[in-house]
């Protein structure tokens, strides 16, 4: 089992003759990913990598049955885009663009109420499910297949945690990128929960940073919900106040949304923080073996 | 993207939003020239800085003739304000904004911002203008009234004078102050502003409601559809180094250490300042190469960490992903070599091809000390820079 994405999802890429959602379909491609098709408006009709073409979601949609998608359409064309697989009726979408107005996502997070699509992102590194699917841009050889999941809004923050715990031989369900901006579509709430009710996730790594609140509000709902250990680390301790470190939503304002606080709560919730991220894996394992779970985690 | 207070003000009236007549000027012989025109009993010579705080640092002077404009302009040009916001180098005043003084009956505080855990648009006010919001919000947060903006509908005129009311605003000016705040939230929303503070806004003894100050800060994401915005950019308010950096795609933020940071990824970047500091170090910036670190780009992200005459060494921290690492590895010594770096530089390189990029970094005749993890690199970074 796994959370999101597994064997049968069926992929298609949203602006495919892109350059950079050319390298990515080869290498999803390469990873077993059932990508079956992609869009690119006016290149309908055509092939690349083997993936037929089409003009509209819709299109592609209904002649190749996929229940996914992935956004590497620009910045300015990437809210559109969205709203299209939406649109669709795509159980999940997910957007890898960086940079898109955070006004437009408002917007499209308007338009989604009440709608069946989930969304990730956007500007995160995707979701992979070890093994089975990998959608976005993270290095696959690094994931191997097991029994704990990750979620984070940084993208090489989470290959170095997924990394400490493979070469520990403690393997991963799904690690699942919600991106680095102040609006994104699934927080972390939404996948704490599905880990929690994933049979195959014993555990959960999760990796936040200075800006907003959501670790915090995630903290209080493992503290209430969550059945499986958790362990974090956040970015940003030593981030100065007022300045976007680089992710739109990593800003810390007001006073607000300090690396300090997010710990202080977390920790009152029980879980454990990461003093370092070289350190990640192994506090994760502490309370692996604390919990009687690390031979169950161990992949052999 | 900041703006100065003058602009803003240009640009809330073009959207109907009342301010005080004002002009920006540069000289003290503009200033003059700028309070004549005005034709008022008391001018406001306002220093323009991005930074808040101005008033209390001294940088706001009532004039109540001429020679006073004259004499306060030539103060304030060219000195150096410290403001709770500049940090303790402060910034200099290069350009005033001359307005019309105006009799103040009461102040209050208005803001647009986005509400980040409700993904909406908030119109926030309270009837404490003048004080910053997040000191009224610690110790009177009765004291402020929310809306929460539906972005198909904007700000409805019920929830304007729902605030109105709500902040006492008297009730025969609550339909300009419901005018404002619809002006204030069509700027907001056409301009992708990040920000749009009025505080205080005001109301005057002859039934006036008014934007005596005005913070707006626009999405930098938004910029390429906001030309018009973009031209109020002043980079004389922005640090050379950081501006430097955007011109090849590199986020960088100066800090006050003396370790250099050049790493893959914001979230990498931001954990790699967290642990020089956690052994003992301390960064001298944030510098996010992005994905795909070429040669060139690693050579100008090593051009601008050395700029900082503080840094006396450098921590490069790669999670080669996708990007290989002996790619990056070349890079790193193309760049050395072509700087002649002269302080030590420690490499902490995995994922794909690390063993190819450690050969390359070995071989390359250059001193630089490889590390094997991101502690181990942090540690001997800073044990190399304490020597």
């Amino acid at each position: 089992m796994s959370v999101f994405i597994n064997k049968d999802t069926k992929v298609i890429v949203q602006g495919i003759t892109g350059k950079t959602a050319l390298f990515h379909t080869k290498q999803m491609l390469e990873y077993g990913t059932k990508i079956v098709g992609g869009t690119s408006p006016g290149k309908g009709g055509t092939e690349v990598e083997g993936v037929p073409v089409f003009n509209t979601v819709s299109e592609a949609v209904k002649a190749t049955g996929a229940n996914a998608s992935v956004i590497y359409v620009p910045a300015p064309f990437a809210a559109d885009a969205i709203i299209e697989a939406v649109d669709a009726e795509l159980d999940l979408v997910i957007c890898i663009t960086e940079h898109i107005p955070v006004l437009d996502m408002v917007k499209v997070k308007r338009y989604m109420e009440g709608k069946k699509t989930r969304l990730v992102g956007p500007n995160c590194p995707g979701v992979i499910t070890a093994d089975e699917c990998k959608i976005g841009i993270m290095p696959g050889y690094i994931h191997k297949k097991g029994h704990v999941g990750v979620v984070s809004r940084s993208g090489t923050l989470t290959y170095e945690a997924v990394h400490q715990l493979t070469q520990a031989g403690i393997g991963q369900t799904t690690a699942v990128g919600i991106g680095g901006d102040p609006v994104n579509g699934t927080n972390f709430i939404d996948v704490l929960k599905a880990f929690n009710e994933d049979p195959e996730t014993y555990a959960v790594i999760m990796i936040g940073e200075i800006g907003g609140t959501a670790e915090e509000e995630a903290a209080q709902w493992i503290k209430a919900n969550m059945t499986k250990p958790v362990v974090g680390f956040i970015g940003g301790r030593t981030a100065p106040p007022g300045k976007r470190m680089g992710h739109a939503g990593a800003i810390i304002s007001g006073g607000k949304g300090t690396a300090d606080e997010k710990i202080r709560v977390m920790n009152e919730c029980g879980i454990q923080v990461a003093d370092t991220p070289s350190v990640i894996g192994e506090t994760l394992i502490n309370v692996l073996k604390e919990k009687g779970l690390y031979e169950k985690c161990k992949t052999h | 993207m900041n703006i100065h207070e003058y602009q803003g003000k240009e640009l809330l009236r073009k959207y109907g939003v009342s301010v005080p007549d004002g002009k920006v000027a540069f000289t003290v012989d503009e200033a003059v020239q700028a309070a004549k025109e005005l034709n008022s009993n008391v001018v406001v010579v306002k220093a323009q800085i991005h930074a808040g705080g101005r008033g209390k640092a001294g940088g706001v002077k009532i004039a109540k003739n001429l020679d006073e404009v004259r004499t306060y302009a030539g103060e304030l040009l060219g000195k150096t304000l410290v403001t709770h916001q500049t940090g303790p180098e402060g910034k200099e005043v290069k350009r005033l904004l001359i307005e019309k003084g105006c009799d103040i009956k009461k102040e209050y505080y208005i803001g647009i911002v986005l509400d980040r855990a409700t993904s909406r648009v908030t119109l926030m006010a309270s009837s404490e203008g003048g004080m910053e919001i997040e000191e009224v919000a610690e110790k009177t947060p009765e004291k402020i009234f929310k809306e929460t903006i539906d972005p198909l509908i904007g700000l409805a005129p019920f929830q304007a004078r729902r605030i109105a009311f709500n902040i006492g605003i008297p009730k025969e000016l609550v339909n300009q102050a419901v005018k404002f705040m619809t002006g204030l939230y069509t700027v907001f929303v056409e301009k992708d502003c990040s920000i749009a503070e009025i505080n205080p806004l005001v109301i005057t003894g002859d039934g006036k409601v008014m934007a005596l100050d005005a913070k707006l800060n626009f999405d930098s994401n938004a910029l390429y559809r906001h030309p018009d915005i973009l031209e109020y950019r002043d980079l004389d308010e922005e640090d050379p180094k950081e501006i430097e950096a955007s011109k090849y795609d590199l986020s960088y933020i100066k800090l006050n250490g003396n370790i250099g940071c050049m790493v893959n990824g914001a979230g990498l970047a931001m954990a790699t300042m967290d642990i020089i500091k956690y052994y003992g170090g301390e960064p001298a910036n944030f510098l996010d190469v992005g994905g795909g670190a070429t040669a060139e780009k690693v050579t100008e992200a090593f051009k601008i960490i050395l700029s900082d005459n503080n840094v006396k060494g450098i921590f490069v921290n790669i999670f080669g992903g996708i990007m290989k690492c002996d790619v990056i590895a070349t890079g790193v010594v193309e760049a050395a070599k072509q700087i002649g770096l002269s302080v030590p530089l420690v490499v902490r390189l995995e994922g794909t091809n690390v063993e190819l990029g450690k050969n390359i970094l070995h071989e390359s005749g250059l001193n630089i000390v490889p590390a094997e993890s991101m502690a181990d690199g942090a540690q001997k970074i800073v044990e190399l820079v304490g020597k």
